[in-house]
């Protein structure tokens, strides 16, 4: 009689542990998604929300058998906020990758933890050139400062221009652009005075005066993009606009979220970038046209670019090593190449950075929009800091 | 040189029309309304929505601009200041401080964290040369705005009865509840000038500072600096402060950009170092 009901218990508890193994491997993949969904960043969180739920919607919601499920998570932009919301991701909801990082900090702050736990991080955003040294789990769908500046300057010298000056906010993306420019353009024999503007700086008044004073044959701005347009407005007020000096700038300077806002003071602005919702390509018609519809009309900007690509990356990435995670997968999500939106794109297998066309635009009135519209390209950049780096060993 | 002036007392006069609504409660009222900015930004998104998403002309927004806040400030001074003027400085700030926060997420969450655009007419765009000197049109006007309510403050608070009877209940509240003067009443039309003010200050600055859900804190520190610089006890202390504050930031900046952002902070501390009541206050 005992020695029945153990049987029985024994058995059950069996069929109940085989019933949870299962339950394991039907399991969906989790990719924790890490973005600044509220405060001052909030824009850069809603365009890679909105870009990751559109791919899924496009490719479907199972990769390799199994289900794929996004658990966002909103680090308001502040680094140690984003590291305890990484290390929860990774401890009790057992993400596959991380994703997302708006933001430089943010993404460092996450680079150790990924470390340990060998959890893939796929940077969508963050544009600082350090950031893929810090992990060997970390792979970037955005672009890196120095990548988008280079080729500008290697322009702006070929248009004959000989003295520039820069203009750029006093913080880490603002002196990766400010020597990236100075240096490409000295090499090509042209002259550069650095001026360099506090980040929480309401007025530009004084510093577009100098630039006024100096006569600069172009004028080469980083700034945030939320501070763009008013940076543009200014310029334009002061009549910089009619007084011979080109405009040169960073392509998050005339951002697509808020291009338009900005009238016609941006017109004529001549970025350098690796997206733009103008791109003429019928992938990028369709990207666009579907992410408008799947958000009331809001214009996919870079870093919608970055998060859909991010996503590719991952899905492919998981299709390679069928559904694995950790070192397999940042090994597969090397050397992928493919043609995205923003035009043929790829990861750079030793630096596990991102490959892509640079693009030369310029602001104009397209059917009653501001847009940056394309007109010159350099194909294949890779992030010129590393390469230098790879280059002098 | 003289453009850099100009540009100077420009700022100046934007920060102290930004400003005076906090001369006047904290100097007359003796309340630290560390919210003022959020009324200042009240006024920004009047302008803003309206000339942006209904076409009202800029000129036309500007006195909703200031009635909007003054309004709310009326609303919040009844229902919630009031109960704070006899409580110790620190409630008042934790107070003002939560109040900020408030304003900042309610903003987010209704308008976006994105920076809000204001139209300014063309005929304010711009630039005029006069006697060789480059100057803005917009910048002028501003100046012109607040010089003119400059004047008119001050007219206000020391020839007017409302003026005199406002500085009594400051001095002693009971004594001029005593000589029937309706203190209440008094503290609230003030504090809703202030805040509308401040809102008026919001949307003339949209247009150079810019405009986003944290502009409260981000210019928190601006006010405090003309306050504590200028002193509290009159109107004039505060706009010579700010005039001086103006000048010497935009010049700081144009002659040595390097340490440029560190300048209204040195003379700040230099100031307060010599004369800690503020620059033109007399000592109490």
């Amino acid at each position: 009689m005992l020695r029945r009901t153990f049987l029985t218990l024994a058995g059950a508890t069996g069929l109940m542990l085989a019933a949870s193994a299962g339950a394991l491997a039907q399991e969906a993949i989790r990719i924790g998604l890490i973005l600044p969904m509220t405060g001052p960043f909030a824009s850069t969180g809603r365009q890679i929300e909105a870009a990751t739920r559109l791919y899924m919607q496009q490719n479907g919601d199972t990769v390799g058998g199994r289900k794929v499920e996004i658990v966002l998570r909103d680090d308001t932009g502040v680094a140690d906020v984003t590291r305890r919301l990484a290390q929860e991701l990774i401890v009790n909801q057992k993400v596959t990758v991380l994703a997302g990082f708006g933001l430089t900090p943010l993404a460092l702050a996450t680079a150790p933890l990924s470390t340990q736990a060998k959890t893939p991080q796929v940077v969508m955003a963050a544009a600082t050139s350090i950031i893929t040294e810090q992990s060997p789990f970390i792979v970037r769908t955005s672009f890196t400062a120095p990548q988008v500046t280079v080729p500008l300057a290697e322009w702006a010298a070929k248009q004959g221009m000989k003295k520039a000056m820069t203009l750029v906010s006093d913080y880490g993306p603002g002196h990766d652009t400010e020597r990236a420019f100075t240096e490409t353009f000295s090499k090509a024999g042209g002259q550069v005075d650095n001026l360099r503007v506090p980040l929480a700086n309401p007025d530009f008044a004084p510093f577009l005066q100098r630039v006024a004073d100096a006569k600069p044959d172009a004028l080469m701005v980083f700034v945030p993009s939320g501070v763009g347009s008013q940076f543009m407005k200014q310029y334009v007020e002061r009549g910089l606009d009619k007084s011979g000096i080109r405009l040169l700038a960073e392509g998050s300077v005339t951002d697509d979220d808020i291009l338009n806002g900005m009238g016609d003071v941006a017109l004529g602005a001549i970025t350098a970038h690796h997206y733009s919702a103008a791109h003429d390509s019928p992938e990028n018609k369709t990207f666009v046209d579907a992410f408008q519809k799947a958000n009331k009309g809001m214009r996919p900007n870079f870093m919608a670019m970055g998060g859909y690509d991010g996503m590719h990356l991952i899905y492919e990435g998981l299709k390679k090593t069928n559904a694995q995670g950790g070192e397999a997968l940042v090994n597969a999500m090397k050397g992928l190449s493919w043609t995205s939106p923003r035009g043929p794109m790829s990861i750079d297998p030793q630096t596990r950075d991102v490959v892509q066309t640079v693009y030369i635009r310029k602001v104009e009135r397209v059917n009653g929009e501001l847009y940056n519209v394309e007109f010159a390209s350099v194909p294949n950049v890779k992030d010129p800091v590393k390469a230098a780096k790879s280059g002098s060993n | 040189m003289l453009t850099i002036l100009f540009d100077g007392i420009a700022y100046g006069m934007l920060l102290f029309v930004l400003a005076c609504g906090l001369a006047v409660t904290l100097g007359l009222m003796n309340f630290v309304n560390l919210a003022h900015g959020a009324f200042a930004m009240a006024g920004g998104y009047v302008t803003s929505i309206l000339t942006m998403r209904m076409g009202v002309p800029f000129l036309a927004t500007l006195p909703i601009a200031f009635a909007a806040p003054a309004l709310l400030g009326l609303v919040l001074e009844r229902t919630l200041y009031r109960h704070l003027y006899s409580r110790s400085h620190l409630d008042q700030v934790l107070f003002c401080i939560g109040l900020v926060f408030m304003a900042v997420a309610a903003v987010d969450y209704t308008m976006g964290s994105q920076q809000q655009f204001v139209a300014i007419p063309a005929w304010l765009q711009g630039r005029v040369e006069v006697l060789g000197i480059q100057m803005g049109v917009y910048r002028s006007f501003i100046i012109l705005v607040c010089g003119v309510l400059a004047l008119a403050l001050q007219l206000v608070l020391t020839r007017t009865r409302f003026g005199s009877r406002l500085r009594a209940a400051v001095d002693d509240p009971r004594v001029a509840r005593g000589l029937g003067i309706n203190v209440g009443a008094i503290f609230a039309v003030t504090f809703a000038v202030g805040s509308g003010l401040a809102g008026f200050g919001g949307a003339l600055g949209a247009e150079l500072l810019g405009l986003d859900p944290t502009f409260p804190l981000k210019f928190m520190i601006y006010f405090l600096i003309v306050v504590t610089v200028g002193g509290t006890t009159s109107i004039t202390g505060p706009f010579l402060a700010s005039l001086l504050l103006g000048v010497a930031d935009v010049a700081g900046k144009y002659y040595v950009p390097g340490f440029g952002a560190f300048v209204i902070y040195t003379l700040m501390i230099a100031v307060l170092v010599v004369r800690p009541q503020g620059l033109f206050a007399r000592a109490r």
